[in-house]
């Protein structure tokens, strides 16, 4: 499995994340090996085998709906880049 | 002092041979003198330590003794503190300061422990060098020019430097294990679910697990009692009675089954390790257990397998960091993707975007199947292959890693070589299971770790084995030269 440039910057845009374009080529290059290295999974048949979400097998546990949290918003706000009034502040997105 | 366990410490404490203010003040000392070279410690939380110090000595004159009253413990810093900086090794969380305590360090602190102060780590626990932190690379104490592996390796540095008794880990594929290893100390992964994960910041959900580390099995012991116990908070935490793991680990070896699995011995591995190994199963013999080889065919598979969920996992965990609620945020975006790209992009260091990339990649539209089903499929066949072996053996023993530990810069440019050297430990995390290493020698004068494998709720069994292996043997009193 091969990345060319082009698709390392399609999944950089899917993962908000981005690349110094001049270390594109090099992603590319990287991910790439890492995807033909993960490729010898294929060698194996797994057609029968049911795939493991949990070693143990263990449910997700079920509480009583009810309230366990407090608010703490000015706390957790007081961490926070730009705040004002209670709500957190990010550039416009609607003209 | 600093050569003392922290067995020993806690009885020192007891007896007032000395006061928790007097130990802290030596530690504090120390991590001064000797810190500036090795880079162990991201934060030193000096104030706070000698604050608990002292309520620590106030309960022991008050003959009010909790298990670790007044022993310092370092953690590392991907566990949450309370109002002291938590960065996880990254430039996204430089300005982090928690607003909370992780269960694990409130369990601490609850048990009189004193912390001294935040230890360096791989980027969001991403790498096996410790050479992706934002802080700079810590050195391994026993060679200075080499890693002490990763991603805990300020923890089991600061450990084998004598700048802290004992430290908090985590370990998603090795994490634990092989800086114990490079370092020449202990440690152990508990089974998947044993130690709460409420406040250790998430890397790959499914395999993440917080232990212990320090010299000996014993002080193991004595920290995952604290560690260990059901937190509701943590919805994969385990409600699963916890024994009493000191009590256990005087007990016989005569009888103990060990398997060693042929593929831990192939082609790869160190001859100079293969030969630790060999003579520390002979100690084995010796102390009354048994030895038979085992297969665990589908090990191959398993970093192959860890590179598809691990990234997966990592790429969703870590959307959360997006430059709204906290974290870096980057200067003058023109609009809201600019600001998601850059606040992400010049935050994160190349390996955690590596991971990130190759995540999304195969979790995006169309390539499930192929990628993370396929990878977990895989896992259940490498956990089958465990429950067969234990069917026959009560451990299984091996390497903990394929070399002792490598020089700083030696496989950074090649990601694949770095992500080998977790080839023996990444299993048992895929599966579950509880896993150790032990010192069991020299290579080349740099340590060589063994690694303890057990069935499911066996840390009692390891720390026992473990335990019974230092009574007989000297490899964890070794110092590193300069630091004795």
């Amino acid at each position: 499995m091969s990345l060319d440039a082009q698709a390392v910057k399609k999944i950089g845009w899917l993962a908000r994340l981005a690349i110094d374009e001049e270390k594109v080529a090099a992603y590319a290059s990287d991910l790439s090996g890492i995807l033909d290295f993960v490729a010898q999974m294929n060698a194996v048949d797994t057609s029968d085998t049911a795939p493991m979400a949990h070693p143990l097998e263990q449910a997700q546990r079920l509480r009583p709906d009810e309230i366990s949290e407090t608010d703490q918003r000015d706390l957790f706000q007081a961490h926070a880049p730009a705040v004002e009034a209670g709500l957190y502040l990010v550039p416009k997105v609607i003209e | 002092m600093h050569n003392l366990t922290i067995a020993q410490l806690a009885e020192g404490l007891r007896n007032k041979t000395f006061s928790s203010v007097e130990l802290t003040h030596a530690f504090l000392k120390r991590i001064h003198d000797f810190d500036g070279e090795l880079n162990c410690y991201i934060t030193l939380t000096e104030e706070q330590a000698l604050a608990q110090a002292n309520t620590a000595d106030e309960r022991i004159a008050a003959g009010n003794v909790r298990p670790l009253t007044g022993v310092p413990i370092s953690q590392k810093d991907i566990f949450c503190t309370k109002g002291v900086r938590t960065s996880c090794g990254s430039r996204m969380l430089d300005n982090f300061v928690a607003p909370y305590d992780a269960s694990v360090v409130e369990r601490f602190h609850a048990a009189g422990a004193v912390m001294l102060g935040k230890l360096n780590m791989d980027e969001f626990a991403m790498g096996s060098s410790n050479e992706t932190s934002y802080y700079g690379p810590v050195r391994n104490p026993w060679r200075t020019d080499s890693v002490p592996g990763g991603s805990s390796g300020g923890s089991a540095a600061a450990i084998a430097a004598r700048l802290t008794p004992g430290a908090t880990g985590t370990d998603t594929g090795g994490s634990i294990r092989q800086p114990a290893a490079f370092c020449g100390i202990t440690g152990i992964k508990p089974t998947y679910g044993r130690v709460s994960r409420w406040g250790m910041i998430a890397f790959a959900s499914s395999l993440d697990q917080g232990g212990a580390m320090a010299r000996t099995a014993e002080d193991c012991a004595l920290m995952l009692q604290v560690m260990t116990g059901f937190d509701e908070r943590d919805s994969t935490s385990l409600d699963h009675p916890v024994p009493d793991y000191r009590a256990k680990l005087a007990e016989s070896l005569s009888g103990v089954k060990i398997g060693l699995p042929k593929e831990f011995f192939g082609d790869g591995l160190d001859a100079d390790i293969a030969d630790a190994i060999h003579a520390a199963v002979d100690e084995f013999r010796k102390l009354g257990a048994t030895v038979r080889e085992v297969s665990l065919p589908n090990m191959k598979l398993s970093v192959p397998a860890y590179y598809v969920v691990a990234p997966a996992e990592c790429s969703s965990n870590l959307a959360r960091y997006d430059g709204v609620r906290f974290g870096y945020r980057c200067k003058d975006p023109k609009d809201l993707h600019d600001f998601y790209m850059r606040s992400r992009g010049e935050a994160f260091g190349a390996e955690v975007k590596r991971r990130i990339l190759i995540g999304t990649y195969a979790l995006s539209a169309g390539y499930y199947d192929a990628y993370y089903l396929k990878a977990q499929k895989i896992r259940r066949l490498i956990s089958d292959d465990f429950r067969a072996a234990f069917q026959e053996v009560d451990v299984i023993i091996g390497p903990t890693s394929p070399s002792v530990a490598f020089r700083l810069g030696e496989k950074t440019v090649d990601p694949i070589a770095m992500y080998l050297s977790d080839i023996y430990t990444i299993a048992v995390n895929l599966a579950g299971l509880p896993g150790m290493s032990i010192p069991a020698g020299f290579a080349a004068d740099l340590p060589v770790g063994m690694q303890l494998i057990g069935d499911y709720f066996s840390e009692d069994r390891l720390l026992n084995i473990a335990h019974r292996y230092q009574q007989a043997t000297d490899w964890h009193l070794r110092v590193p030269q300069g630091y004795a």
